[in-house]
């Protein structure tokens, strides 16, 4: 299915109105890929400025939440869109809400890296190669889940979803390294309980990414594929 | 509060997941096969198959001259009215063939009533329009007469507003109070299905959303087939909905899954407003 798609109705403000939809949520979500590129830099690097930044940016997303929302109230309302264009509004709707968490998971990412650049010097952030490794697999996550909707083009859904488990994977084991150390010196507990909160945001926006990649196979395909494992969302983007 | 005390208090999700227009009703009342209409020499219907179930509404959708009320005044015969028209196939009124030479169609007739766009009351009082077909089959008792002038009324949704004007012209109502007049002579017969073709196009809203309200309390009694342009009318009042183009059937479904999720592109492309 391609995204020309949106452009094809014999009301041209029609197309506008769903071309218009279409760049706000791509905008929202380029604007929250940005916000945890730069939480995690702001952490790897104790940048206090940029992890400031990213807070401020969260109001930007949350302006753009309510503003896509509202359009598509308008839309619903005025159009009655049916078939292919009331999926898409409904999922944008679902996709919008995912963005926000997944802003404020950032923001929350860029909060306590402002508290551990307060507590330790910036020597001590190697030890955290392993987060920086899993923000990698959850940013891919994200950005290919856009990169589906910015191309209505699903076939890629199995494999971003795939990176879950990878995900879940290198969680464990962040967690079991940071009790290590918490039992090596209770000193670090209040250092380490924050990182354990970094560890635990990039894990969910992992699990948004995977819901906006659901939402996404039922704009396409009709098909409602959340809660299913990972085989059966196989099966049925194949089928 | 323990385990069996919460286990009581559990929901029956089947009832809970039940879509609300689902009446729990599943049969076919009406049957079209292999349908072919020929005015003169133009094919206007080819090949139609499809099933209407009972106590369902079921809409045809489509541009104009698809087909859609040709198809629709197949199911009472009305096209044998049209000189040039000839028909193949079958239609299957509970497992009759109507075009079978042995059926009388004043009989079918009484069976299927129909209502068409504009209303057209008779220029007679209110009770005698609705009289009316009781009075050609013959009943002309007056405790029966208004007896089923009173029911009929009422199922038309319009006894609360005529109970004191029955002896006015019907032509001095509304166009929606006389379409709905219409309906109640229509149903007054107590017929099986009700063809409905346009009945709302020439009505303002309200009086629509009246005559759409009525459809949904009248199919607890009668299968339902309606025609119309205006594809959220079809969405809101039918079960089921089957899209028509150039005298085919292009795809038939619940109303829910063809306006959601439409199988063919053509479809598709209609309702939601494209190049087709």
């Amino acid at each position: 299915m391609d995204n020309s798609k949106i452009g094809q109705h014999i009301s041209g403000q029609f197309n506008k109105e769903l071309e218009d939809v279409r760049n706000k949520v791509l905008t929202m979500g380029g604007l929250v890929e940005q916000q945890i590129e730069l939480a995690v830099t702001a952490f790897s690097t104790g940048d206090v400025e940029m992890a400031e930044l990213v807070i401020k940016q969260d109001n930007q997303v949350d302006a753009l939440e309510v503003a896509i929302d509202h359009e598509c109230m308008q839309i619903l309302a005025l159009r009655q869109p049916a078939a292919f264009d009331l999926r898409l509004l409904i999922t944008v709707i679902k996709i919008v809400n995912e963005l926000e968490r997944v802003g404020d998971l950032a923001e929350r990412v860029a909060e306590m890296a402002i508290q551990l650049t307060s507590a330790e010097s910036s020597s001590k952030r190697d030890q955290y190669y392993e987060l920086e490794h899993m923000a990698e697999l959850v940013q891919n996550m994200l950005h290919g889940a856009l990169d589906v909707f910015a191309r209505m083009n699903i076939e890629e859904v199995a494999i971003i979803t795939s990176l879950d488990d990878n995900v879940d994977r290198e969680y464990g084991s962040i967690i079991r390294q940071l009790i290590t150390r918490m039992m090596e010196d209770p000193r670090n507990i209040t250092r380490m309980l924050d990182v354990l909160w970094i560890a635990r945001s990039l894990e969910r926006i992992g699990d948004h990414a995977c819901n906006i990649c659901d939402h996404l196979v039922y704009m396409v395909k009709g098909e409602d594929v959340r809660h299913l494992t990972q085989a059966e969302l196989e099966e049925k983007v194949k089928g | 509060m323990t385990a069996t005390q919460v286990r009581s208090h559990t929901i029956d999700m089947s009832s809970v997941l039940r879509a609300p227009q689902d009446n729990g009703v599943n049969e076919t009342c009406i049957k079209v096969e292999n349908l072919n209409l020929f005015y003169g020499a133009k094919q206007a219907l080819h090949n139609v198959s499809m099933d209407m179930p009972k106590k369902k509404v079921t809409a045809y959708i489509g541009p104009s001259g698809c087909g859609k009320s040709t198809l629709l005044r197949c199911i009472n015969r009305m096209n044998d009215l049209v000189d040039s028209v000839s028909i193949e196939g079958k239609i299957l009124l509970d497992d009759e063939n109507i075009y079978d030479k042995a059926v009388n169609v004043a009989a079918l007739r009484r069976r299927v009533g129909m209502v068409f766009q504009k209303p057209n009351p008779f220029p007679k009082s209110i009770f005698e329009n609705v009289a009316y077909g009781l009075r050609i089959q013959g009943i002309n008792d007056k405790r029966i007469l208004e007896e089923t002038v009173e029911k009929a009324l009422r199922g038309a949704a319009l006894w609360d507003e005529m109970k004191d004007r029955l002896n006015d012209n019907a032509l001095g109502m509304s166009g929606g109070q006389q379409q709905r007049l219409v309906i109640a002579r229509a149903i007054a017969i107590e017929p099986e299905v009700l063809l409905l073709d346009e009945p709302a196009s020439a009505l303002d809203p309200i009086s629509t959303l009246k005559i759409e309200e009525l459809i949904n309390e009248l199919k607890e009694k009668y299968t339902i087939v309606i025609v119309t342009h205006n594809m959220q009318q079809a969405a809101r009042v039918s079960d089921y909905t089957a899209f028509m183009y150039m005298g085919e059937l292009i795809e038939m479904g619940t109303t829910s899954e063809l306006f959601t999720n439409p199988k063919k592109k053509q479809t598709e492309d209609y309702i939601t407003g494209r190049y087709g």
